[in-house]
């Protein structure tokens, strides 16, 4: 980080419930950086991860999402959903920004950074 | 010196916990007043179901009796509630003009339960289940028989609706997620939670939301839910959650966000008053569970008697369900980030599931049900934080397993077990009998031992004690062997035993099917998943529900994904034939969507490239309104029929293959199968339609048709086998129809047509079609599966079924500064 950078300051935005999400599913948002994909595991848990494959761009909300991974539907890279890194065989290979992300009251909210 | 005055408001488990722990500590300290809403002694509130249950009386719940307030020389004013606080003078007031006053005030007024404000709330026969009142109320109801509805599907809910149904009710749990005690509980904990409750007539409605509560003459009749159902019931109990009271504090203007705001030494904003129990919110969360509660009794009462630093820092929570005969435990979390794991074992024999989430080396989070013994060990383990990597192997087995096998290593630690040490606990087998018939039935490899013994043959847990037992007593003549390769990581079990299992023992929806062959993974993978589906959908056609979220993209959304995240739509064209007002909408839907490229397939039809995915749904619209419906071309299902012109034009056709194409595709279009399947119908031997490379083509003669089966032009390139000849058109859709089932119900999934054939043999197959009864049962099984099949999924999606899946979320975040 830059020492003289401006203070960021993160705005909240209430995207939605968390039940509007399948279970073992994901959904989008359109930002300005490009679409975020916001999953919700089996479990219940949500994550967001910008919606591209560090392989090939591929749109990881689009893929079958198990355990707390996703596998991208183009070329099958499985992604962890909480740090966006590929895992077993692809490990190390590149990375899907994760999202600020809060979930309150079944209420899940995504974090834009104002600088 | 005089002693201080200590009063507490609230005579529940908080309040009087919090004097006996001050009583422990220091008898002589207080004098102490204790004020309780309810006009009775103290009880074990958590203790209430079981007497709703009939499983206990009132009397066994009792915590303290009068007696003992009165030994402790504590003033009880039970049945008289407090007014106010008047913190300035230090003065409780209370009903029938009571002032008492106080150094040290201990609030601990609990919770109110949640009341959902549904119109007919009011109505005579809604109860909340929080006191013994509530109880009785309750048992009334019941006595007189008939239907309860419980609202929400929580810990307190699910026990309300087992005591009344030990009452005699026939009770329906309402619930709004689509897990039940989702906080505790992964999903297929809470499936088999539902059939364990199924069976004690308790059933459960999730993804369920009430509407209404419906009465007649003033009293309760039935509940109305959002879908639209009406659910008859005598009783409806709402079990939702509880709301901190905390009215007396912000009356008296103390710090109260949900309840209470607290620190680490129970004291609310003035240091005077304390709070503790349901009503207090101790850094951001206030607990509803017994322990956490008692935690902060035993810390207030370190504070009040001369420990000021004694701090209490949040609880681990841990939760039992009590319901007779259900073992249930869960602690911790499921939550977790990078570096998380799980552990998961299933015993279908003993309806067992336990799960253990491991985090950098250490425990945290545990399901355990049907079998909770170890739950008290493994939340033990949790909150010492302690690295477990070295247990980790025996972990999920329990605690007397992983200590009696911890520090050795797996060789030597089989070779020191007793003879009698039971290595297979599904089958109850100990070495001592896996040692012997090693030796004496001389068998070598895995297999002969799960075929002798049983040992390893359930759910394939102990299969490295049973390898090693066979290293240990054959020495070099071992050889691990690798049998059938099991369908994914998350089984032990190959294609073939899975869809016999599915099929001999009912199992009709995935997390069935996960728990019965006990799968190692909590919600299997993208490998097994779709094929599980795949197999469901084969074996109980009419009753099995598709799950969608196991399916690949493409049969989910019923187009074709394509390397920049947009999609390709194919119409059917029956046979390859089209008109010119198909023509005419494909071009406008072109048009209209500026779809960049339309290009005609090797199938003889149209693909639409770069749909992008929120217009599927009005493309879908436009083709569904020229008469045009899914084509299939993303699915492992009936893709094309090919054809040639056959009689109709071509001099050389001998019977009309178009024709006969476009029946064998309207009659098949829609069946899914487990890989794709490709067909092709040429008039002639000339075979212009190319029908001996697909999975299955016909080849017209004079004298009628030939069916030919398992050609491939993929990957590989293959030409077919003749399977059999036919006389008439009606014949060969009999014929084709019942192969293709056949090849349903044996196929693994992704197999196409030819590897199946050279798995099974084309000679069997061809036998089976050969016998007329067999025949007409397969073709009538593929008959009957279609019913369920031929619905046009574009046409149900444009009606809006799951709409959402193709809108974002919200477009509210569109437009923010990037």
């Amino acid at each position: 980080m830059n020492a003289h950078a401006p203070p960021a300051e993160v705005i909240w935005t209430d995207i939605g419930s968390v039940t509007d999400i399948p279970r073992r599913g994901a959904r989008c948002v359109p930002t300005p950086q490009g679409d975020i994909a916001v999953f919700r595991t089996g479990d219940g848990e949500i994550y967001a991860l910008f919606d591209r494959c560090p392989h090939k761009n591929g749109p990881l909300s689009q893929g079958i999402v198990h355990g707390r991974t996703v596998t991208c539907p183009l070329h099958g890279w499985t992604i962890d959903l909480a740090s966006g890194h590929p895992t077993g065989a692809d490990a190390g290979k590149g990375c899907a920004p994760t999202a600020p992300l809060e979930v309150r009251e079944g209420r899940i909210y995504l974090g834009s950074v104002r600088r | 010196m005089a002693k201080q005055r200590l009063v507490v408001i609230g005579n529940g488990m908080a309040g009087c916990r919090a004097v006996e722990e001050v009583l422990a500590r220091d008898p002589d300290r207080y004098e102490i007043a204790v004020f309780g809403a309810e006009p009775r002694v103290n009880y074990n509130r958590i203790m209430l179901s079981p007497v709703l249950a009939g499983e206990k009386r009132f009397e066994d719940i009792v915590l303290n009796d009068e007696a003992w307030y009165r030994d402790n020389g504590i003033a009880l004013h039970a049945g008289r509630a407090v007014l106010a606080i008047d913190r300035e003078r230090k003065t409780v007031e209370a009903e029938g003009g009571l002032a008492v006053p106080y150094d040290r005030l201990i609030l601990a007024t609990g919770s109110d339960p949640v009341r959902l404000p549904l119109p007919g709330a009011e109505l005579a026969g809604v109860v909340t289940f929080r006191d013994l009142d509530d109880v009785g109320a309750m048992i009334a109801a019941a006595d007189a028989g008939g239907r309860a509805v419980v609202i929400g599907g929580g810990l307190l809910g699910l026990e309300a609706a087992y005591g009344l149904s030990r009452r005699g009710m026939e009770v329906t749990v309402i619930h709004l997620m689509d897990v039940l005690m989702e906080r505790q509980l992964d999903s297929a904990a809470s499936f088999l939670l539902r059939e364990a409750l199924a069976e004690r007539r308790v059933q459960t409605e999730l993804s369920a939301q009430s509407e209404a509560i419906l009465g007649e003459d003033g009293r309760v009749s039935a509940l109305r839910l959002k879908d639209g159902r009406s659910i008859p019931c005598d009783l409806l109990v709402m079990a939702v959650g509880i709301r901190p009271n905390a009215a007396l504090a912000k009356a008296a203007d103390l710090l109260v966000n949900r309840g209470v705001v607290i620190d680490d030494q129970m004291r609310t904003s003035d240091p005077a008053v304390f709070a503790i129990g349901e009503c207090a919110e101790h850094r951001g969360v206030a607990y509803g569970l017994v322990a956490p509660i008692f935690e902060m009794c035993r810390t207030l009462a370190d504070v009040l008697t001369g420990d000021p630093d004694a701090a209490y820092e949040g609880s681990l929570l841990s939760t039992r369900l009590k319901v007779s005969g259900v073992d249930l435990f869960s602690a911790g979390k499921f939550a977790g980030g990078e570096g998380c794991e799980d552990v998961v074992f299933r015993d279908a024999g003993r309806g067992v599931y336990k799960r253990l989430v491991l985090e950098d080396g250490r425990l945290t989070g545990a399901v355990l049900f049907g079998d909770a013994a170890d739950g008290a060990w493994y939340f033990d383990l949790m909150r010492r934080g302690e690295d477990v990597s070295d247990i980790r192997e025996t972990l999920i087995f329990g605690q007397a397993v992983t200590e009696a096998l911890s520090g050795q290593d797996p060789k030597s630690a089989v070779a020191a077990m007793a003879d009698t040490a039971e290595i297979c606990g599904c089958n109850g087998v100990c070495k001592g009998a896996i040692v012997e018939a090693i030796a004496s039935r001389g068998l070598t490899n895995l297999d002969s031992v799960r075929a002798v013994t049983k040992a390893s043959s359930s759910c394939g847990s102990c299969t490295p004690l049973v390898e090693n037992l066979l290293a240990l007593t054959l020495g070099d003549g071992f050889k691990a062997d690798t049998g059938p390769k099991p369908v994914c990581k998350c089984t032990i079990h190959p294609h073939g035993l899975v869809r016999r299992r599915i099929v001999e023992e009912e199992l009709k929806s995935i997390p069935q099917v996960l728990q019965a062959l006990e799968w190692t993974t909590p919600d299997g993978c993208p490998s097994c998943r779709p094929a599980l589906n795949y197999y469901l959908i084969c074996a109980w056609p009419a009753e099995y529900r598709d799950d969608k979220q196991s399916r690949f993209v493409n049969e989910r959304v019923h187009a074709n994904i394509q390397k920049n995240g947009a999609y390709s739509v194919v119409p059917r064209m029956w046979g390859g034939l089209t008109t010119p007002d198909e023509l005419r909408a494909i071009a406008d839907v072109a048009d209209e969507f500026a779809i960049p490229t339309v290009k005609v397939t090797g199938g003889q039809r149209i693909d639409l490239l770069g749909v992008r995915k929120e217009d599927l749904p009005a493309v879908w619209a436009r083709l569904n309104a020229a008469g045009m419906v899914s084509g299939h071309a993303y699915g492992k299902a009936l893709r094309t029929v090919k054809t040639c012109v056959g009689s109709e034009w071509c001099r050389f056709g001998t019977q009309d293959s178009t024709g006969l194409g476009v029946r064998i595709e309207k009659f098949m279009w829609g069946s899914w199968t487990p890989a794709k399947v490709k067909m092709g119908v040429s008039g002639c031997p000339r075979n212009c339609a190319e029908a001996t490379c697909k999975d299955v083509g016909v080849i017209c003669v004079d004298s009628g048709f030939e069916i030919h089966v398992g050609g491939a032009a993929g990957l590989e390139v293959r030409g077919t086998e003749v399977l059999t000849k036919v006389a008439t058109e009606t014949e060969a859709i009999e014929t084709i129809a019942a192969f293709v089932q056949l090849y349903r119900e044996q196929a693994y999934y992704l197999e196409r047509v030819h590897k199946w054939l050279g798995r099974v043999g084309l000679e069997g197959a061809k036998a089976t079609i050969a016998d007329a009864e067999q025949r007409r049962a397969l073709f009538e099984r593929f008959r009957l599966s279609q019913r369920s099949a031929q619905i046009d999924p574009w046409a149900q999606r444009v009606a809006g079924r799951d709409h959402d899946e193709f809108n974002p979320m919200t477009r509210r975040m569109e437009f923010l500064p990037a």
